[in-house]
């Protein structure tokens, strides 16, 4: 057993997951507190990839363009609940996968027209583009900056949620929404906020992969059904469960990757696990889903007091 | 009342044919299928480009017929692309269908073309399948097969001494040909290989496929990874440290259209570093420098490998058109032109083998600056003469 390939592969696995979360915690609140499902939250992830790769050739400046890309998208966000989003509350979800459906199509056609086809490359700068050794331990210092502003913004969504009378609202919007506006609390306002909030964390999550991936049209597109496995897995509504569960599923996704063909050349011929591993690893993460749904189909985490 | 009747159907009738013929005979009609949208549109984009700037250097005729164009975009799936072929050969008539980027959009859509009695034409995909028993004679490429640029690097790492190789390479048709292509011609250790997931969902993030090829200890790392995949590699490759430990061999992966964004990232590791390929933007012959100039003029870049392909085809195509004086019926008089290869090509001159790939030449290229500071590709070697694909022989032709 190689240790250091072990850990290096679990610090792979827990970038992944959270950049997974930054994307699947706006989708459950918004899915959560609102009822409302939003196919088109990859778009945000896309948009803040955009605005970042932008701004960073305007101002030269990764960690200035970060900022002002997150204040952006979040304005998106608020410009599309208030002028699409809010008519739909009321109706079914069927309604709501097609008007956001829709959206995915007007954003993907917008960036060609605004950005073109080719994608946009995000430079670096010098002291983020190196490697970070740690005894005989060597990792990307980028991937560990994803790791280090993931965690810390799942302690400020903590904070947040936990400590704070914004939170108490969203907490209690997710355990039962009638009741919240019942008791006189502006629900229109709570719900403009959350999902510009959730599309802000979005574009975060976008931006953050750019720099390692490109930013590209249709680049939300995949993940965003990662992002609903998270939280399907997670438990509806919960920031706790979208959190554990995106971590979850994004060790078993590196972890599939790295090991399952050396596992199955133990009960195969090496040419069958060379063909098997591949498919079979981008499986497992659906097979968990699957199992979760049989045995606790509300979630590794429901908020409390959720139907 | 009879006759009246039997007069106007005769009239319309001849109307009908006689429309029909006049349009028929006027110009050649061209499918292009590629892919415009998903993140390798941009791969598509270029090839249109090279067959307009084509269109445009042959003054958009072929002998005295119009070049009519219909390019259609195949989403980077097979089962659209071959809904666009069909759609080309029924409802379009086309004369030739052209274009593919991807193996498994070629291999979905060939049956169509060619049950039709339509020319197919590939214009980059070369899988082993069309070069083997599935070939055709009616199918002519002005690409390669998948196998034969892996397997000229596999003989580069063999002159280079290079003992112990991990292989990583997209999860599709041409992906596993680039593999086995390789591994035929390479004479050292495989000490590992990754198969990544590809179409419009495609992995691009490699993290722990490139902790896998480090651990490994292997002397060399081999990649296959076109379009988009391949510039977000490199970066992923430099960011991870590899460069000074795992010297990087690739096919395919640093093109011209890879090579802007690295330049524009500051990816100053890929300087240096050597790719085979059957054509490079530098090749001496009139035809290739006609191409790049006039490429780089009309779009202020260089142009990429699948432009040059794409730019050939046009001049396969008027080559046949031309050879049968226009007369699109004489199929056999198209087919024996086409077999000749004797139209200008881009990477001088070649031949056609039974199963109608190109027998050609495959050079070592190396990335460097050119003298405008942009970041391009020059010839260092090269590494076949007139080479001929495995598949040949068990093409029944």
């Amino acid at each position: 057993m190689d240790w250091n390939l072990l850990l290096t592969q679990f610090l792979n696995g827990l970038q992944l997951g959270l950049l997974l979360f930054l994307l699947a915690s706006g989708l459950t609140l918004i899915f959560g507190i609102m009822d409302f499902i939003n196919l088109a939250h990859g778009s945000f992830y896309m948009v803040g990839a955009y605005f970042c790769a932008t701004l960073t050739l305007l101002t030269g400046s990764f960690v200035l363009a970060l900022l002002m890309s997150v204040a952006g998208v979040f304005v998106v966000g608020l410009v599309i609940e208030a002028s699409i989003v809010r008519r739909l509350y009321q109706h079914d979800h069927l309604d709501q996968v097609l008007v956001t459906f829709g959206l995915i199509l007007c954003f993907d056609t917008l960036v060609h027209l605004i950005w073109g086809p080719e994608g946009m490359a995000i430079p670096l700068p010098r002291l983020l583009d190196g490697q970070i050794t740690v005894g005989s331990l060597v990792f990307p210092t980028y991937r560990v900056i994803i790791i280090v502003s993931g965690l810390l913004v799942a302690i400020g969504l903590y904070v947040l949620v936990m400590k704070t009378r914004l939170g108490m609202l969203i907490r209690a919007g997710a355990s039962n929404r009638v009741m919240v506006s019942a008791l006189g609390v502006n629900i229109n306002r709570l719900f403009m906020i959350v999902f510009a909030l959730g599309a802000a964390l979005a574009g975060l999550s976008g931006l953050l992969i750019a720099p390692i991936t490109e930013a590209s049209i249709g680049m939300g597109n995949e993940i965003i059904i990662l992002a609903f496995v998270v939280v399907i897995v997670g438990g509806i509504g919960s920031i706790k469960g979208a959190f554990f569960s995106a971590v979850l599923i994004g060790l078993i996704d590196t972890m599939g990757r790295s090991y399952l063909d050396d596992f199955l050349k133990l009960f195969m011929s090496i040419q069958n696990a060379e063909t098997a591993a591949p498919a079979l690893s981008a499986m497992l993460i659906y097979i968990l889903m699957a199992v979760i749904l049989a045995v606790r189909p509300q979630g590794l985490f429901p908020p409390a007091g959720a139907r | 009342m009879n006759t009246l009747k039997k007069l106007l159907t005769g009239f319309v009738w001849a109307c009908a044919t006689l429309g029909y013929t006049v349009a028929s005979a006027d110009s050649v009609k061209i499918g292009f299928v590629t892919t415009l949208t998903t993140p390798a549109g941009v791969i598509g984009q270029d090839m249109v480009d090279a067959v307009n700037l084509a269109i445009e250097d042959i003054g958009g005729k072929m002998g005295d017929l119009d070049v009519e164009l219909m390019v259609e975009d195949d989403g980077f799936k097979p089962e659209i692309g071959k809904q666009k072929t069909d759609k080309l050969v029924k409802q379009d008539d086309v004369d030739f269908v052209a274009g593919f980027i991807w193996s498994h959009v070629l291999l979905a859509s060939q049956k169509s073309a060619l049950d039709a009695g339509k020319f197919l034409i590939s214009s980059n995909a070369g899988p082993s399948q069309l070069a083997g028993e599935l070939c055709h004679e009616n199918f002519f490429s002005t690409s390669w097969q998948n196998d034969q640029t892996p397997m000229a690097m596999g003989e580069v790492l063999n002159q280079q001494g290079v003992k112990s190789l991990y292989i990583m390479a997209p999860n599709y048709a041409a992906g596993k040909n680039m593999v086995a292509g390789v591994e035929r011609t390479f004479q050292g250790k495989v000490l590992g290989k990754d198969m990544t997931k590809w179409g419009a969902d495609a992995q691009l993030d490699f993290s722990a496929e490139l902790a896998k090829a480090k651990a490994s200890g292997a002397e060399g790392i081999f990649v296959f990874y076109p379009g988009k995949a391949g510039g977000a590699f490199i970066k992923q490759y430099q960011q991870a440290g590899l460069q000074g430990q795992i010297p990087l061999y690739s096919v395919f992966t640093v093109d011209s259209i890879a090579l802007p964004k690295l330049q524009e990232a500051n990816m100053e590791g890929v300087l240096g570093s050597r790719m085979t390929q059957f054509w490079v933007p530098d090749l001496d012959n009139p035809q290739n420098k006609k191409f790049v100039s006039g490429f780089k003029k009309k779009y202020g870049r260089y142009p990429s490998f699948y432009a040059a392909q794409s730019y050939d085809t046009i001049f396969l195509i008027k080559r046949a058109v031309e050879a049968v004086n226009g007369n699109l019926d004489d199929k056999d008089g198209m087919r024996a032109a086409m077999m000749k290869a004797d139209f200008p090509s881009v990477r001088g001159k070649f031949t056609y083998g039974n199963n109608h790939m190109p027998i050609q030449n495959f050079y070592l290229r190396e990335v460097v600056k050119d003298e405008d500071g942009v970041w391009t590709t020059k010839t260092v070697s090269t590494v076949y003469e007139n080479h001929q694909d495995t598949y040949a022989q068990d093409c029944k032709m």
